[in-house]
């Protein structure tokens, strides 16, 4: 059962591994030290939780999205990766929801004030089951955070350990627009290992490409061969199967000078009529990076903390000015976040902010879908600039 | 940006969050509601040295931390000074303070006036009320290099003459041949003898070359848009107006994505901003 | 010294007007100094008198039981009066000098007539004081909005 002898393959090569070697492969994982975290099935929804064996896994479980809807159904196979992504993103893993900063100490009778920062030991994490849309955003977020001359040091840490094993998907979601957005279904970067699922009656097993040295490692102890035509092939027709059943499609313009050139249309405020300000997109959208900094002090004033947490832009007060809020309609919020999602963001990191994902479709309580919006904007777009 | 000179070494080395204590040495009342405090780092905490235009974000033991910008010299001679309003807690609290007492400082933050680009030609400086004080080291930038410079022009206005900033080294200033000053309110008390009306008066009467004038402006956002629509009645061109631009920050590193004004993160490629360039961002309501 | 009417073509209010529009306001004007603290005109007076600042400071004021209050200063180039245009033809606040001012003083009430006998003069005298008096509204909704002060408490 185990590979004993077998050498681990090189970097680049792409092996098959049967079902049953899954666990083989999840035991080299923490073996090699890695705290694995994965999809489970909990409260009702496929989220990222501690991953021990695949019995944790949604073996046979898949889901159903659409605008404002979520449901788990049973599958009538075995599939340990059939459904779409759900409410997590790997985001709260690498960008903590809520982080010390550091404490602050202040001395007897005001002399001496020291700020000692919070350690940057952090577990190490592999992440199981990475979606095309995942390390995609997964890269997004590094543009925000590492680059620069003040690079985020905890997600740094978090960041430079992490094992990324991938999946290809096989089964998008009603909410899905990866394709549309270039960011999927199928992994092309980023990844340690990527698995493509393959189920044929009795034959269940997983093509496994190697990305990089750090995954042939973790497969060491498990037995593989190396990947013959059929195995592409079949592999290639899980991809292609997928694309065809994309939920939702973004039209490929460039968003950016559409957005751009349309601050006023008034499809912001049909759509200010529906968003409740809510937030859920933000907290669900596995780039969204937004936090605030809340500093704190004790009853005794000798010691204070600063934490960070996530924040959304749907919040009244998230800008401000001298003299009140800057963004007081939920018009603007509205148009805030999309806009920059889809618009600034490219200015700012040089991408895109969105990976088509569909999370903020299916999360939304209204079903707001934003690849519907940019076609309302995109049938009736301002005519061109009429500068002063 | 010249680096403090023969500091110690930062110790230890703090992420860019996190605050370096300083000392208030001095603290000085400007108006009902606005003092200006003087600061000195702890031993080691030295930071860089702040250009013109740079802020830092100031924090207050428990209570919270605010952007605030450098008022005092931008030299290593100086302490380095800042002028905060007292409008909530945390600038309260700043305001409360007095010599002795310990605070947080991060930075410097932020883009610059462009002295650099300024030179050899005429300097408009056009200040709103709290907005002298982002200005001021770049006054003192251009008295301490007077030479480099031809014509330099300050407008400054203000609600009323008792809510001025800086009115003893006005008269210093009043009084040299190589300046022309002027300051103007809203709303003139009996014993205002100056002028009175808006500060876009003093920039109609101002003297300049608008084919060889840099002017910076900084202020409240209306008064700035109307500063704008004067200079463009005088044919100043829109690429050679700089204004100081205001929004909530939390990081001041491009992270938190507070400050967002368009694509611009203001505590990043701002707070001093070319007027071209954020044009037509500034006629989007509620950007 | 520059003559009147060259003086009236250099300004911004008058420039767009015709070569004999301008003579015809520069004939009734003459040159006036005023020492400091001398009035220009009183609130109250008919309003037979426009003036345009040549070199100087004139405070325009109101008299209130408190005392006086200035309520907006006017300084070189600026015209000084637009009560001469519209009924009751009454000066509507004090107009004083601070330190000396060199001034024109147009004689408004002959200008009244002329332009009642010619349309187009007086035209072109509406639309120029217009024009003043659309940019002192800007100023004072400026000022009115009061934007150094009244700051929301965070």
């Amino acid at each position: 059962m185990t590979g004993g002898g077998q050498s681990t393959p090189a970097t680049g090569a792409t092996v098959v591994i049967d079902r049953g070697a899954l666990d083989d492969l999840l035991a080299g994982i923490s073996g090699q030290g890695y705290q694995v975290v994965g999809p489970t099935v909990h409260d009702g929804a496929i989220v990222y939780r501690d991953v021990r064996s695949t019995a944790d896994l949604p073996i046979g479980w898949g889901d159903e999205q659409d605008g404002g809807r979520y449901r788990l159904r049973r599958r009538e196979d075995g599939a340990l990766f059939g459904y779409a992504v759900g409410p997590h993103s790997w985001k709260q893993f690498l960008h903590p929801p809520r982080l010390r900063l550091w404490r602050a100490q202040r001395g007897e009778s005001g002399e001496g004030l020291e700020f000692i920062e919070e350690s940057t030991e952090v577990p190490r994490y592999a992440f199981f089951g990475v979606r095309s849309c995942e390390l995609h955003a997964i890269a997004i977020q590094d543009r925000v955070f590492l680059p620069g001359a003040n690079p985020d040091q905890s997600y740094a840490a978090r960041r430079e350990d992490v094992l990324l094993v991938a999946v290809n998907c096989g089964e998008p979601s009603g909410t899905c627009f990866c394709s549309s957005m270039g960011t999927g279904p199928k992994a092309s970067s980023g990844y340690d290992l990527a698995l493509t699922e393959l189920l044929d009656g009795e034959n269940h097993r997983f093509v496994v490409e190697v990305g990089t040295e750090r995954g042939a490692l973790v497969l060491g102890g498990v037995a593989y061969r190396l990947a013959e035509d059929v195995d592409q092939h079949d592999a290639a027709e899980v991809t292609a199967g997928a694309v065809a059943k994309m939920g939702r499609e973004m039209p490929e313009v460039d968003l950016r000078a559409l957005l751009y050139a349309n601050y006023e249309h008034p499809r912001w405020d049909d759509v200010a009529d529906r968003c409740l300000t809510c937030g859920n997109c933000t907290m669900v959208c596995p780039t969204c990076f937004c936090t605030s900094v809340e500093d704190t002090a004790d009853l005794a004033g000798e010691g204070a903390e600063r934490w960070r947490r996530w924040e959304s832009c749907f919040s009244v007060s998230f800008t401000h000015v001298t003299g009140g809020q800057a963004r007081q309609t939920p018009r603007s919020r509205y148009r805030q976040w999309m806009t920059h999602k889809l618009a600034t963001w490219i200015d700012q990191f040089g991408t895109s902010g969105c990976v088509g994902c569909g999370r903020c479709i299916t999360w939304c309580p209204v079903g707001i879908d934003i690849t519907e919006e940019v076609s309302a904007i995109l049938a009736n777009p301002a005519p061109p600039e009429e500068a002063s | 940006m010249a680096a403090s000179p023969s500091a110690e070494p930062l110790t230890p080395a703090l992420g860019a969050m996190t605050p370096h204590p300083h000392r208030v040495v001095s603290r000085r009342r400007e108006t009902h509601d606005t003092w200006t405090i003087a600061l000195e780092p702890l031993p080691g905490h030295e930071l860089p040295l702040f250009a013109p235009g740079q802020f830092g974000m100031l924090y207050a033991f428990g209570a919270g931390e605010i952007p605030i910008s450098l008022s005092g010299e931008a030299t290593a001679l100086d302490p380095l000074r800042c002028t905060i309003r007292a409008v909530g807690g945390v600038s309260g609290a700043l305001c409360a303070l007095q010599p002795g007492d310990l605070v947080g400082l991060r930075g410097p933050f932020g883009s610059r006036w462009p002295l650099a680009e300024a030179i050899a030609g005429d300097v408009l400086i056009v200040a709103g009320g709290l907005g002298l004080a982002p200005l001021r080291p770049a006054i003192h930038h251009l008295l301490s290099h007077r030479n480099e410079y031809e014509r330099v022009v300050i407008c400054y206005g203000g609600r009323s003459a008792d809510e001025l900033l800086y009115m003893n080294e006005f008269e210093g200033w009043r009084h040299r041949y190589d300046l022309d000053i002027d300051v103007i309110v809203d709303i003139a008390a009996s014993d205002w003898h100056g002028k009175v009306g808006v500060v876009t008066k003093l920039v109609e009467l101002a003297a300049f070359d608008p084919e060889n004038t840099i002017a910076m402006a900084c202020g409240p956002e209306v008064m700035l848009r109307f500063v704008a629509l004067t200079l463009k009645a005088r044919n100043l061109p829109s690429e050679r107006l700089y204004i100081s631009m205001e929004r909530n920050m939390h990081c001041a590193i491009a992270q938190c994505g507070h400050c967002q004004f368009g694509p611009r993160f203001i505590c990043r490629e701002g707070p001093v901003l070319r007027h071209d360039e954020i044009e037509p961002w500034l006629k989007v309501p509620e950007l | 010294m520059e003559s009147i009417e060259a003086e009236l073509a250099g300004t911004r209010m008058f420039r767009n007007l015709s070569p004999q529009h301008i003579r015809a306001i520069a004939e009734l004007g003459e040159e006036i100094e005023f020492v400091d603290g001398r009035a220009l005109m009183i609130e109250g007076d008919p309003a037979d008198a426009f003036f345009l600042i040549r070199d100087g400071f004139v405070a325009l004021e109101i008299q209130a039981p408190t005392g006086t209050i200035t309520i907006e200063t006017l300084h070189n180039g600026d015209p000084v009066g637009w009560s001469w245009l519209f009924e009751p033809y009454l000066t509507h606040f004090d107009a004083r000098s601070r330190g000396t001012t060199r001034a024109i003083k147009f004689d408004a009430a002959t200008l009244r007539r002329r332009s009642a006998e010619d349309a187009q003069l007086g035209f072109e005298l509406m639309r120029s004081f217009t024009s003043v008096i659309v940019e002192r509204l800007h100023a004072t909704r400026l000022q009115l909005l009061d934007v150094y002060g009244g700051v929301a408490v965070s």
